[in-house]
C-alpha cells in the first residue's frame, strides 16, 4: 500500500513552502513512496525502552557569559539582501 | 444555565539580560533598524547559536518564585514556521523538556486566596519587528528584537474570572521586578499575555470548547477582553450555539474581540530537539547558588513587615507592592526608626507625588537619607508636620536636601519662649474685644487669637507652644 | 626538483622551510594547474587567484620573520560549503547564488591564523545533499582517474581536486560519507573526524547532528596535518568539545602490534563489487602481517543505518533550510503576488530536485502524527547502531571496513534513482550516526584504473589509531598507482 497520498504531498508541500507542477507531484508522490517504504523497515526493529539519540556526544550545559559583543555594521547585515530600504529588509506587505 | 469560565493564560516575559540569548548582540530596546544584529540573529547560513547562561539562571529564579520544579535536564526545541520576522525559518524555544513544570502562584481577589497552577516555565527567542508601509505594498523587517530572550509562563486553566487573571498578571509583574529579571511592562511588550478561555456549565467538571485572544497590552484590556469573551459565548451557548476553537483578536478600539479566521492556516510546528544546542544540565548545587541570589519574596517581605515592624497589614502590603518602595521603606527606618510614621509619609505624601509625575519610586529625587532627614526635623519639632509636606514637596522638585531648604528659606519653628510671650502679649493688647468675648466665656474665640500669633510670625510659631502661653496669658 | 604540484604538503613544508622555493612560486605553479587541468575537472566553482597570490606574498613574509606553521604557504582548497568572508559560498545552490559571507568559517579563522593559502571553493553536490556531485546546481565535476566518472559525492570537488592535484590539500564536510566516499573514488586520503573535534561554525549546516568537516589529502601524512590545524574547540559551536588535540603525525609511525582490527561480517553484503571486496580482504591480511591481530565482528543493526539515516538527516535538512526564504540574502524570485507566493516561488526555483526531496521527506517525518513513526522511530535506532560500535570497540581498537560497495560510476548512471543513490551510502553513514571517526585510505585499484578505498573506524577521538593504522596501510601497499595524468 502507498504510504503517502497524492493530497499528502501536496499538504507537506505547502508545509515546506515549495510548489511542484502536477507532473513533478506524481513523480515526487513515485519517488517518496520508495522512500518511505524503505525507510518504513524500522518497524521491524523492537524499540522499546530505548533512550533516543539527539546528538552523536553527551554533552551538556554549553554557555557564554551576558557579555554585549560587537553587532555588524547595518550596511553588512544587509549587503546581501535582495530587497532593501532605510536599513530594513523588504518583504511584500503582509495583510 | 448558568456558565462558568475556564481560563488559562500563556504570559511571555521578555528578560533584561544585556546581550541576546544565542549571541552577544545588545538587546537595547530603540536603537534604528539592524543595527543590533550578526550573523547569528539574522540567521545566515552556517552560524550557531550558544546559550547565555543568565537566561538560565533568570528562568531558574522565575522557577523558583513560582514554586516550580526545575528540570534536572531541558532541552531546545526548534519550532517551525515560515515569517518575515523569524529569520531562521524556526524559533529556538523548548518543547518536549522545559526548564521548569508544576508551580502556582497565589492570588487575591476581593479577600480570597486562590492558587492558580503554573503548567511550566520554558525559555525561547522572541522574534523580530514587522514595519507595514502606509502607501506601498511593503513591510519592513528589523530583526534588533530577534533573540531577545523570553520565558514563557504557561497557567492551569485554573483561572475562573476576568479579575483573577489580572491579579495573576499583576503578581507575575511583581515577581518578575523584584526578582530584577524584567520591567514586565505589557505597555512596551516586555509583558505579553495570550488567553485560552472556554465556559462549562457551572458545577460540571470536563472543558469547553475554547478560543485564544491574543493582542491585549494592559491588565485592563486582558480583563476587559475576557469579560467580553464570556459574555460572548455565555450568549452563543444560551442560543443554543456552539464555540468555535479559533483565535480571535481583542479590538481595544471598539472592545470587541474578533475572529482571525482565514487569516491564519492550521498550524504545524514539528517541533524536534535542537542539534546546535547541547541540553542544559542543572543539579542541586546550583539550583541553590540562584536561590542564594534571589531576593526576599514579596509574600515574605510582607510577613516580616507586619512582625519586625508592627505594620498593620495594609501597610506591609502597599510597601511590598514593589521592592523599590520596600528598600526605601527599610531605608529609611534604618535611619528614622519609627516604622509606622514612615510607612505613612512613603503612602501618603511620596508616593502621591510619585504617582501624580507617573514616576516609579527608584526614580524619586528624595532619596530615603532625605526623607528621614525630614522626619526627624518634624519630630524634633524644627518643623511642623504641615511645613514638612511642604519641604517634601520642595525636595521632590528641586532635589535639595530637607534641611537646605528649611534653612534658606528660614523656615524652621519659633520656639523661643521670650520671643513668642512678647508676641503673645501684643495680640492681648491688639484684641481686647476677643480677649474680653473669650474671658466671658466665648472659647471659640482662642483659636482666632492663635492664627493671630503665627501670623505675626508668619507660621513659624511652634504651635503647641503658642497654645500653651496663650492659655496661661489669658487665664 | 620535482613538478610542485606533485608533492605532497609534508614535502612542500621541508622545501618552504629550506628556502627552496617560496609560497608565490608553489601558489603559482597551482593557480597555473588549475587554469591547465580544472576546465577538464571541474572541481573549483571559484577560483580565488588575486587574494590566493596575496596570501602565498604575506605567507613568505610570515616565514622570512621566522614565524611558520605547519600549514604556512601550503595552497588549499575549501569545500564550498564553508563560509569565507568576503568570497562567495554558494553551496552550489542557485539559492545562495552570490551570497558573499560578512564573517568566516572558525576553520578558515584557523587556516588564516597559520597563514595557509586558499586557492579557491570547491565544488560539491548541492547543500551537501548526494554522493556524485552531480547535484551541484552548476556543474557536475568529473573524476581525474576517468573522466566519464563521478567522482563521488558530496565532496566532489574536495578528493578530485587533490587527486588533480590542483591543490595539496582540501578540505570537505561529512554528513553521511561526503569525505570519505569521494576520497575512496578519488584514490586520495579523506577523514571524517569525531563529531565534536573541528568546529562547525560556518560549515552550512545539512544536518546539523551528523555534519563534520574534515580534510582531503594525498596521503595519511598530510591528511594528519590537515587535522591538527582544524581540530579543536571553539566556544562558537556548543557541539564542539573542549578536548586537547594530540599529535596526529607524532603517533604515525608507532607499529601495529597489539593493536586488535575487527572485520564487521555486515560490511561484506551480496551485490558488492567482487574487486572492492578483494581489495579490502588484502588491505587486511596486509594489516595482520604487520602485527595487528584480526578478529571478526558484529554491527548487527547496520541494515537499519541507511533508513535510519534518510530519516534524521533529510528532517534536520528540512529545518536547517527553511531560512533560505528569499529575505535576508541569496536568492529571490521574481513575480510574486504575495508574501506567501515570494516564499514559494524562491524556495521552488532556488533549490534543485534533490534538495526539494530532503526538504519533503524531512518535513514529512517531523509533521503531526508521523513525528513518533519516523524521527523519533529512528531517534531510538540511532542508540542501537551507537551501541553496536561500543560493543564492538570494547573487542577492538579499529574497525577496517569497505567505503563503498563499488568503484566511481559513471555520470547520470544513479541520477534517475534516488533511493539507488542513498543505498551506496550504507557503509559511511552508521560512522555518523554513532559520531565516531573514519578515514577512507587507498587501498587498492580496480582493473579499469579505479581506486578502491578502505575505511577504518575507531571510538570517539581515536583519530591516532586510525591514523597509526592507515599510515602503516600506506606504507606497506605503496602508492597504488601513479597519479593520473588528465
Amino acid at each position: 500500500m502507498a504510504k503517502i497520498q497524492k493530497s499528502e504531498v501536496e499538504h507537506v508541500a505547502k508545509l515546506a513552502r515549495l510548489t511542484f507542477s502536477q507532473a513533478e507531484i506524481d513523480s515526487l508522490t513515485d519517488q517518496l513512496n520508495d522512500i518511505l517504504t524503505y525507510i518504513g523497515k524500522l518497524e521491524e526493529l523492537d524499540s522499546t525502552g530505548v533512550e533516543p539519540t539527539t546528538h552523536a556526544l553527551k554533552l551538556t550545559n554549553c554557555f557564554r557569559g551576558d557579555e554585549v559583543g560587537e553587532s555588524l555594521p547595518v550596511d553588512e547585515a544587509l549587503s546581501n539582501a535582495p530587497q532593501r530600504e532605510g536599513g530594513a529588509f523588504v518583504v511584500p506587505r503582509i495583510i | 444555565m448558568d456558565y462558568e469560565a475556564v481560563i488559562g493564560l500563556e504570559v511571555h516575559v521578555q528578560l533584561k539580560t544585556r546581550s541576546k540569548i544565542f549571541c552577544s548582540c545588545s538587546t537595547r530596546f530603540g536603537a534604528p533598524p539592524n543595527t543590533h544584529t550578526c550573523p547569528i540573529c539574522i540567521g545566515m547560513p552556517g552560524v550557531l547559536p550558544v546559550l547565555n547562561k543568565k537566561v538560565v539562571e533568570y528562568a531558574m529564579k522565575m522557577a523558583l518564585a513560582t514554586n516550580c520544579e526545575i528540570a534536572s535536564v531541558s532541552q531546545f526545541a526548534r519550532k517551525h514556521y515560515f515569517y518575515p520576522d523569524l529569520p531562521k525559518g524556526y524559533q529556538i524555544s523548548q518543547y518536549e523538556l522545559p526548564l521548569a513544570e508544576n508551580g502556582w502562584i497565589d492570588v487575591e481577589v476581593d479577600g480570597q486566596t486562590r492558587r492558580i497552577g503554573i503548567t511550566r516555565i520554558h525559555m525561547e527567542e522572541d522574534a523580530g519587528k514587522l514595519i507595514h508601509d502606509e502607501h506601498r505594498p511593503l513591510s519592513f523587517v528589523d530583526l534588533n528584537r530577534t533573540g531577545t530572550p523570553l520565558i514563557e509562563i504557561v497557567s492551569e486553566p485554573d483561572i475562573r474570572r476576568p479579575e483573577e487573571a489580572s491579579e495573576y498578571l499583576k503578581k507575575i509583574r511583581q515577581l518578575v521586578r523584584y526578582l530584577g529579571i524584567s520591567d514586565g511592562n505589557m505597555e512596551e511588550g516586555s509583558l505579553r499575555c495570550d488567553a485560552n478561555i472556554s465556559l462549562r456549565p457551572l458545577g460540571r467538571q470536563g472543558y469547553g470548547v475554547k478560543s485564544e485572544l491574543k493582542n491585549m497590552n494592559s491588565f485592563r484590556h486582558v480583563q476587559k477582553a475576557l469579560e467580553y469573551e464570556i459574555r460572548r459565548q455565555t450568549a452563543l451557548l444560551l442560543d443554543g450555539g456552539q464555540v468555535v476553537q479559533e483565535t480571535r483578536l481583542w479590538d481595544a478600539a471598539k472592545g470587541v474581540t474578533h475572529s482571525m479566521r482565514g487569516k491564519e492556516e492550521a498550524h504545524d510546528y514539528r517541533y524536534f530537539p535542537d542539534p546546535d544546542l547541547v541540553p542544559v544540565e542543572i543539579e542541586r548545587v546550583w539550583i541553590e547558588k540562584v536561590r542564594q541570589e534571589m531576593p526576599e519574596l514579596p509574600g515574605a517581605k510582607r510577613e516580616r513587615f507586619v512582625k519586625e515592624y508592627g505594620l498593620p497589614p495594609y501597610d506591609a502590603d502597599v510597601l511590598t507592592s514593589s521592592i523599590h518602595v520596600a528598600d526605601y521603606f527599610e531605608e529609611c527606618v534604618r535611619l528614622f526608626h519609627r516604622p509606622k510614621t514612615v510607612s505613612n509619609w512613603i503612602m501618603v505624601e511620596l508616593l502621591k507625588l510619585l504617582h501624580q509625575d507617573n514616576q516609579e519610586i527608584d526614580t524619586c529625587p528624595v532619596p530615603p537619607s532625605s526623607l528621614a532627614a525630614l522626619l526627624k526635623l518634624v519630630e524634633d519639632g524644627t518643623i511642623s508636620a504641615k511645613m514638612g509636606k511642604k519641604v517634601l514637596e520642595e525636595s521632590y522638585k528641586t532635589g535639595m536636601e530637607p534641611q537646605q531648604i528649611v534653612q534658606e528659606q528660614g523656615l524652621s519653628q519659633l520656639s523661643d519662649e521670650a520671643e513668642l510671650k512678647s508676641m503673645v502679649a501684643r495680640v492681648i493688647e491688639d484684641f481686647p474685644e476677643e480677649v474680653a468675648k473669650y474671658r466671658s466665656g466665648k472659647k471659640k474665640v482662642f483659636g482666632f487669637l492663635v492664627g493671630q500669633v503665627m501670623r505675626m510670625t508668619r507660621g513659624k510659631a511652634n504651635p503647641k507652644k503658642v497654645n500653651e502661653l496663650l492659655q496661661k496669658a489669658l487665664d | 626538483m620535482a613538478n610542485l604540484v606533485d608533492l605532497t604538503i609534508s614535502s612542500l613544508r621541508q622545501l618552504l622551510d629550506q628556502r627552496e622555493v617560496s609560497a608565490v612560486e608553489v601558489t603559482r605553479a597551482y593557480l597555473e594547474r588549475i587554469e591547465k587541468v580544472d576546465s577538464k575537472i571541474k572541481a573549483y566553482l571559484t577560483v580565488t587567484g588575486d587574494q590566493a597570490m596575496e596570501a602565498a606574498r604575506a605567507a613568505d613574509e610570515h616565514m622570512a620573520s621566522g614565524e611558520t606553521a605547519p600549514l604556512t604557504g601550503i595552497p588549499l582548497g575549501i569545500k564550498d560549503v564553508i563560509c569565507t568572508k568576503g568570497v562567495p559560498t554558494t553551496c552550489a545552490s542557485r539559492m545562495l547564488e552570490g551570497f558573499i559571507p560578512p564573517y568566516n568559517a572558525t576553520l578558515m579563522e584557523r587556516l588564516n591564523g597559520q597563514h595557509a593559502v586558499i586557492l579557491g571553493k570547491l565544488n560539491m553536490d548541492e547543500f551537501a545533499m548526494g554522493s556524485s556531485t552531480e547535484n551541484s546546481a552548476f556543474f557536475p565535476t568529473h573524476n581525474p582517474w576517468d573522466l566519464k566518472r563521478i567522482p563521488g559525492g558530496s565532496s566532489g570537488g574536495s578528493a578530485a581536486s587533490v587527486a588533480a592535484r590542483t591543490c595539496a590539500g582540501s578540505f570537505g564536510s561529512d554528513t553521511g560519507g561526503s569525505i570519505r566516499q569521494p576520497a575512496s573514488h578519488c584514490g586520495v586520503v579523506g577523514i571524517k573526524p569525531t563529531y565534536g573535534r573541528v568546529s562547525r561554525f560556518g560549515l552550512i549546516a545539512f544536518a546539523s547532528s551528523l555534519d563534520q568537516i574534515g580534510p582531503i589529502a594525498r596521503d595519511v601524512t598530510d591528511c594528519a596535518i590537515l587535522l591538527e590545524a582544524a581540530s579543536g574547540y571553539d566556544p562558537k559551536d556548543s557541539t564542539s568539545v573542549n578536548k586537547q588535540v594530540p599529535s596526529y603525525i607524532g603517533s604515525l609511525k608507532e607499529g601495529l602490534k597489539g593493536l586488535r582490527i575487527g572485520v564487521p561480517e555486515e560490511y561484506f553484503i551480496p551485490g558488492m563489487d567482487p574487486e572492492v571486496e578483494e581489495a579490502i580482504r588484502n588491505g587486511v591480511s596486509t594489516l595482520k602481517e604487520q602485527g595487528a591481530e584480526i578478529i571478526d565482528i558484529n554491527l548487527p543493526h547496520t541494515e537499519f543505518a541507511v533508513a535510519t539515516y534518510y530519516i534524521i538527516a533529510p528532517a534536520e535538512a528540512s529545518s536547517n533550510l527553511s531560512r533560505y526564504d528569499g529575505v535576508k540574502y541569496g536568492f529571490r524570485a521574481e513575480g510574486y503576488r504575495d508574501l506567501l507566493e515570494m516564499y514559494t516561488r524562491t524556495r521552488s526555483a532556488g533549490f534543485g530536485p534533490e534538495v526539494k526531496r530532503r526538504i519533503m521527506v524531512g518535513t514529512y517525518c517531523l509533521s503531526a502524527g508521523y513525528y513518533d513513526a519516523y524521527y523519533k522511530k529512528a531517534s531510538k535506532v540511532r542508540t542501537l547502531i551507537t551501541r553496536d560500535f561500543q560493543d564492538a570497540f570494547a573487542r577492538c581498537d579499529c574497525i577496517a571496513a569497505p567505503v563503498a560497495p563499488t568503484p566511481a560510476f559513471e555520470l547520470g548512471e544513479k541520477k534517475d534513482d534516488p533511493l539507488q543513490m542513498y543505498l551506496s551510502d550504507i557503509f559511511t553513514i552508521p560512522v555518523n550516526l554513532a559520531g565516531i571517526p573514519s578515514i577512507s585510505v587507498p587501498c587498492g585499484i580496480s582493473k579499469e584504473g579505479l581506486p578502491i578505498g578502505m575505511q577504518l573506524m575507531a571510538g570517539h577521538f581515536q583519530e591516532e589509531t586510525i591514523f597509526k593504522v592507515a599510515y602503516n596501510l600506506e606504507l606497506t601497499l605503496g602508492k597504488i598507482g601513479d597519479w593520473p595524468e588528465i
